[in-house]
């Protein structure tokens, strides 16, 4: 469409020139030729500036390929298993290999059974898998696993595809899916080979974080926000309070009070060890925050729409659930996602109650003697993968946001 | 009324917050005193569990890290791993916990670590107020000063008007402050918060000296572009001596620590190393023949069986063998004995008499 445009815009312009002297040169140029010209060299200032730009943007161009290419990488890649799993033990891996082939045919079946957003989020995974099995120094069992994965991919949306029951399927085992993965990584509490949480670590502690944080607060997070509107004073006032008082606190604090005043009041017999704690602060504190982001939402909701469910002879439960909350959950949908978003990077603050996430786990490689100094190459790393997932995050739900409002338009 | 009601409730909540932030500060000292173990309660609790609890440091470089592998090491590292196989005749047995700077002492105060390892100076008010208890110093180290070596400055009192670089959050900005105010030499501070950011300013030229812990001084020599050109002054500036801790008021495992500690001092003494010490299991020495529990059972005296220094030595090393593992020549931070060679060498490290 936009190449439509340009020609068009082209054509007029050579119908205004048609009576120069240069016609018979302006011919041999393409239209989008005539477009470069016409928005970036249209006057001598225009000149100027888009020089100077590419210039700036040559330059910067050449630092980072530069970068790229003379660095080794070395300490990214034999650090890879750090990175990623910590030192989750070898011998358990298939469980990880098992969360991620579940991942992948959910990911490819909902992308056939749902089409929309599910399209970027396997295409992104499904770059990510390719990536990382492509690069030389993977071992020939990751290779073999991440090949793997992505024909599961395919493999699911041929299914969901095809198949248009599978929807109601496709949403149990959703359901399922971080309960079934977080138990199997734990060992079901006895039933495998336990898995302690001190063997968590890298991108699959900041996943299972930021996850347990973004599941568990959501109900709260409603209940909080319901709370805060409740006609009860005691509730009102309780769920005030507690949205306040943790709103006007710093996560690094809520991270300390769970991670030393729980087991000083406790007596420190708790059994409940650093990961758990660090998820329970992280929970609590987010709730707080999407409490606020849901009663945005029930505030947009017009008093009519209330009215309306009375007179329809709903009671208050089902005013709630099935009228007002699906609305104002909605509205707020980017507000929520940005909460996610943050969480998910907030995660990395657990480095100061000695737990090793992504960016700790970079940051614990970068100790090491053998590596001293090659931070830069760890960071950027870490950077870009985080790039990648919170920008998805912010897609999918840009689309969510498109496709949910359409009714309203 | 009801906006009163908030006012009110708002207060509350502020005074719960500065109660618990209060808290944090004092509950070391506070709890410290309530919560001291007795005597015996930790080193059946090791046993019984069959695990040692260790607090460790995962970010320094040398001491406690983790390699490629995704495994600790480290000299502080296999000082815990030491302790393992005296109580439980297996190096292998240790949950190692790393530990902020923060939260290290909660950790030894609560239990959740019957010992901590982690580059920690032994200082008056974390001995008592704290409520820790400290083994003997397994590192001496020192806070020194790195400038350029074409500076021209070559003590404390040629620094005078130039800026020096520190990290934030440790002792080292105080020690400076008192040191520099104590000569009268007058100078500026950049404060860093990570020492990679530290080092690259130093390098970039923006600060002309920085200052850490001499060990930190010597590992930052593999960073820079050009070691040799850059000195370490000679003078210290504090004291800092590194040593392992347990929490106040259970004397019997703060010997079995000590102890540990000073098996593998004594065994350097004794040139018992890990490939030769069975050689000196037959040894007619009476001293080493009590060190190696062959004769009297001074493990059993500390609860241990009779050949804890046996264990911690065949499985860990003497301590010049630890040393010499993470620190020494063979390793890239070369760092020289200078204190923490044994007495005889001129150093500081000396065993109380095995008998």
């Amino acid at each position: 469409m936009i190449d439509e445009r340009l020609h068009i815009k082209g054509e007029m312009d050579s119908r205004l020139e048609v009576t120069d002297a240069p016609r018979l040169k302006q011919d041999g140029q393409t239209p989008f030729f005539k477009a470069l010209k016409k928005n970036l060299f249209d006057g001598p200032k225009n000149t100027l500036l888009t020089l100077l730009t590419a210039l700036f943007s040559g330059l910067v161009l050449y630092q980072v390929v530069q970068f790229a290419v003379t660095n080794s990488w070395d300490v990214v890649y034999i650090h890879l298993r750090l990175l990623m799993i910590g030192q989750y033990p070898l011998e358990e891996l298939w469980r990880l290999w098992f969360a991620l082939y579940y991942a992948s045919l959910m990911i490819g079946g909902t992308w056939g059974l749902f089409k929309g957003a599910g399209k970027a989020v396997a295409l992104t995974f499904g770059s990510v898998f390719l990536a990382f099995a492509i690069i030389p120094w993977t071992t020939l069992n990751t290779t073999l696993n991440l090949v793997a994965c992505l024909l599961l991919m395919a493999g699911g949306y041929l299914l969901g595809s095809r198949f248009s029951v599978l929807k109601i399927p496709a949403l149990v085992l959703w359901a399922l899916y971080f309960p079934l993965t977080l138990g199997l990584i734990m060992g079901f509490g006895g039933l495998l080979d336990p898995v302690l949480s001190r063997y968590w670590g890298g991108w699959l502690l900041t996943v299972i974080l930021a996850s347990v944080a973004i599941i568990g607060c959501f109900p709260l997070g409603i209940l909080l926000a319901l709370g805060r509107r409740s006609e009860l004073p005691v509730v009102r006032y309780f769920c005030i309070a507690y949205i306040e008082l943790v709103r006007g606190t710093p996560l690094i604090m809520v991270l300390f009070i769970g991670q030393l005043l729980i087991p000083l009041f406790l007596g420190g017999q708790t059994g409940m060890d650093n990961v758990t704690r660090a998820m329970i602060a992280y929970v609590f504190f987010a709730a707080a925050y999407l409490a606020e982001d849901v009663r945005g939402g029930l505030q947009s909701i017009p008093g009519g729409q209330y009215e309306a469910a009375q007179a329809l002879g709903l009671n208050k439960i089902k005013t709630t659930f099935f009228i007002i909350l699906p609305q104002a959950l909605k509205a707020v949908i980017p507000a929520m996602v940005g909460l996610f978003i943050t969480i998910l990077k907030d995660t990395s603050l657990v480095a100061i109650i000695g737990l090793s996430d992504f960016l700790g786990t970079a940051r614990r490689i970068s100790n090491n003697p053998e590596y001293l100094g090659r931070y830069l190459e760890l960071y950027v790393f870490v950077a870009v993968f985080y790039f990648i997932f919170c920008y998805l995050m912010a897609y999918v739900s840009r689309y969510l946001e498109r496709s949910l409002s359409k009714g309203s338009r | 009324m009801s906006k009163y009601v908030k006012y009110a409730l708002s207060a509350a909540a502020l005074l719960t917050l500065t109660a618990c932030a209060g808290g944090t500060e004092e509950a070391e000292g506070v709890e410290g005193d309530s919560s001291t173990a007795s005597s015996g309660q930790t080193l059946s609790a090791v046993t019984d569990r069959g695990e040692l609890n260790a607090g460790v440091n995962d970010q320094l470089p040398g001491f406690g890290y983790v390699d490629s592998d995704g495994n600790y090491t480290g000299f502080d590292i296999d000082i815990a791993r030491a302790v393992a196989a005296a109580v439980l005749g297996d190096a292998d047995a240790v949950n190692f916990r790393p530990l902020s700077a923060q939260e290290r002492f909660t950790a030894v105060q609560t239990g959740e670590v019957d010992v901590l390892v982690r580059n920690t100076t032994w200082t008056a008010s974390r001995d008592t107020e704290v409520g820790l208890n400290f083994a003997p110093v397994t590192f001496y180290d020192g806070q020194g000063m790195m400038v350029n070596a074409d500076a021209g400055v070559s003590s404390l009192e040629d620094l005078e008007g130039m800026i020096i670089g520190v990290e934030t959050g440790t002792t080292t900005e105080l020690n400076l402050a008192d040191q520099m105010d104590a000569i009268g030499v007058s100078y500026e501070t950049q404060t860093f918060d990570d020492r990679d950011a530290l080092i690259a300013a130093y390098q970039a030229g923006s600060v002309d000296a920085w200052t850490t812990d001499r060990s930190g001084l010597v590992s930052s020599f593999a960073v820079l572009d050009d070691p040799d050109g850059h000195v370490i002054l000679e003078e210290t500036l504090s004291k800092e001596p590194l040593a392992p801790a347990v929490l106040h008021g259970d004397d019997q495992w703060m010997d079995v620590v000590s102890w540990t500690v000073f098996a593998l001092i004594q065994a350097e003494e004794f040139g018992i190393t890990q490939d030769n010490i069975d050689d000196f299991m037959d040894s007619d020495d009476p001293d080493v023949r009590r060190l190696l529990g062959i004769e009297e059972d001074l493990g059993g005296y500390l609860g241990l069986d009779s050949d804890f220094a046996y264990q911690a030595i065949s499985q860990v090393g003497n301590y010049g063998e630890i040393y010499d593992r993470h620190l020494g020549p063979d390793t890239q931070f070369d760092l020289p004995r200078g204190m923490n060679a044994l007495y005889e060498d001129g150093g500081l490290h000396y065993s109380m008499p095995f008998r």
